[in-house]
């Protein structure tokens, strides 16, 4: 989409769109970064305002599918543009899911914060939301400047990383309950956080996915289903 | 064009065809092959050559001043260049339909489906029954079989082009050339001509001149793209209109056209 469309209103509206799109990341981001603060920080009016902020998402995503009908109705685009528009219908979708995780570490977090820290693992949970966190960037910063190397890398390799964190943890999150029952609540409530910061690491390679999808107009999701069967 | 394409039902093949208006050259040697039963759309911007192509296609061409074609033209195989060729079978086999509904005024509905026949002195053994047959085809047998013998103008303007479709359907022609068929006809009319001319893609090879991308979008199995005189792109309609491989036709389909 290197060229300007002759009419420029039509430009104005994908332009418009894409920058909702990547406000829409930016706020995704910035929960998450708030989410771990208020975990590291046992700071319960964070995490409240972690929880406030999901409803800017969900409005982010309601404007955003509301464009793409909009612009779908009125321009009949096609070839990357439609593709782009198609994308975006699904961006938001995991973009607000992702914000809905963070609301979940959230509550986690108050139920934490009301017992006395079980410490070592708040190095390695920051540590896994900042790998997750970096993907959603990363994702986003391909759509804006079309570096497909980058969201491919993020594909496979980076939500590797993000799994191999969430494998540690939940050892170590074990040995904490096996240890002494008392951990129990603790443990899970840490647990759940890990797996919606896991959660965060697939729903920002789905963004990497439509990102490839977009420039290259060539699918690369499930390639093992793919290669199983075709449906006639 | 891309492996989609099934080649082994070529239809029209056309092979480095160049056309000239005077010292203007149009078609700077257009090669592209029409697939048998199949809807076949030529978009592009104005004066990129595509009604001179369609008009190449049946000779019409050659009958403007100062018109030069060079080229093959193969309808099944067979140059329709070729030399002792009376260009008047060559339309037979491959009708034209054109912008404007053209239904000879002061024809009644029924001659006008029966002139071709008549201009090109075939027998008919049952008139009335190919009329009938014909306007089935279009569609417009039972809106005007009651007024056959009313002249064809007092029709709308979609059914006058319908009639004009029934006309060239009335020689049984193998190819339909269509410039900009929907071109003068409101949204209804055109979506009854552009229903029809799916319907027909099933048993001719039909190919269509079009402004309206959207409507080549709707109505074509495959879909070339002309500018400057030449094929920039030729695919399968969906990869045209979803994953175009060249930047020109992506441009110019985006509506990103200078």
């Amino acid at each position: 989409m290197s060229r300007a469309h002759t009419d420029r209103e039509y430009e104005a509206e994908l332009r418009k769109l894409r920058e909702q799109v990547v406000l829409m990341g930016s706020k995704v981001e910035e929960m998450i970064a708030s989410s771990m603060r208020a975990l590291t920080l046992r700071d319960d009016a964070l995490a409240d305002k972690v929880i406030q902020l999901d409803h800017e998402v969900n409005r982010l995503e309601m404007e955003t599918d509301e464009l793409c009908l909009r612009i779908l109705a009125r321009r009949q685009p096609v070839a990357s543009d439609l593709r782009f528009i198609a994308i975006t219908l699904k961006l938001v979708t995991d973009l607000e899911r992702m914000g809905d995780c963070t609301v979940n570490i959230c509550e986690r977090v108050l139920e934490l914060n009301r017992e006395p820290p079980l410490t070592e693992t708040f190095v390695v949970l920051p540590a896994m939301a900042d790998a997750a966190q970096a993907m959603v960037k990363d994702a986003l910063d391909a759509l804006v400047t079309g570096n497909i190397q980058r969201a491919e890398e993020l594909i496979i390799d980076r939500d590797r990383v993000v799994d191999a964190y969430y494998a540690q943890i939940f050892r170590e999150l074990l040995t904490y309950m096996m240890e002494n029952p008392r951990n129990i609540f603790r443990a899970t409530r840490l647990q759940s956080i890990a797996k919606y910061l896991e959660r965060i690491g697939d729903h920002a390679t789905n963004l990497a996915e439509m990102i490839v999808f977009m420039k290259k107009g060539k699918d690369v999701r499930h390639p093992f289903s793919r290669a199983i069967s075709k449906t006639p | 064009m891309s492996e989609s394409i099934d080649k082994t039902a070529i239809k029209l093949d056309v092979v480095k065809l160049r056309a000239w208006f005077g010292a203007f050259e149009v078609l700077r040697g257009i090669s592209l092959s029409v697939l048998a039963r199949r809807v076949t759309a030529v978009i592009g911007p104005s004066g990129c050559g595509k009604s001179t192509f369609v008009r190449c296609l049946n000779r019409l061409h050659e009958l403007s001043p100062r018109a030069g074609v060079t080229g093959q033209v193969l309808l099944d195989g067979s140059d329709i260049y070729a030399a002792g060729l009376d260009p008047a079978r060559v339309r037979r086999r491959i009708g034209m339909v054109f912008q404007k509904p053209n239904p000879f005024p002061h024809m009644s509905i029924h001659d006008n489906v029966l002139a071709g026949t008549r201009m090109n002195g075939i027998a008919v053994p049952d008139r009335d029954q190919l009329v009938e047959r014909a306007l089935r085809q279009v569609g417009l047998w039972d809106e005007v079989k009651d007024e056959l013998d009313r002249p064809g103008h007092h029709l709308s303007g979609g059914q006058q082009q319908r009639l004009c479709l029934a006309r060239a359907l009335a020689l049984e022609p193998e190819v339909i050339l269509m410039d900009e068929p929907c071109s003068s006809l409101d949204p209804v009319a055109t979506a009854k001509v552009e229903e029809l001319i799916r319907e027909l893609g099933e048993r001719y090879t039909i190919l269509i001149v079009t402004h309206n991308m959207q409507q080549a979008a709707r109505v074509s199995d495959l879909t070339a793209f002309f500018y400057l005189g030449e094929v920039v792109e030729y695919d399968a309609t969906d990869v045209i209109f979803t994953k175009p491989n060249d930047a020109r036709t992506e441009d110019y389909i985006t509506g990103r056209f200078g």
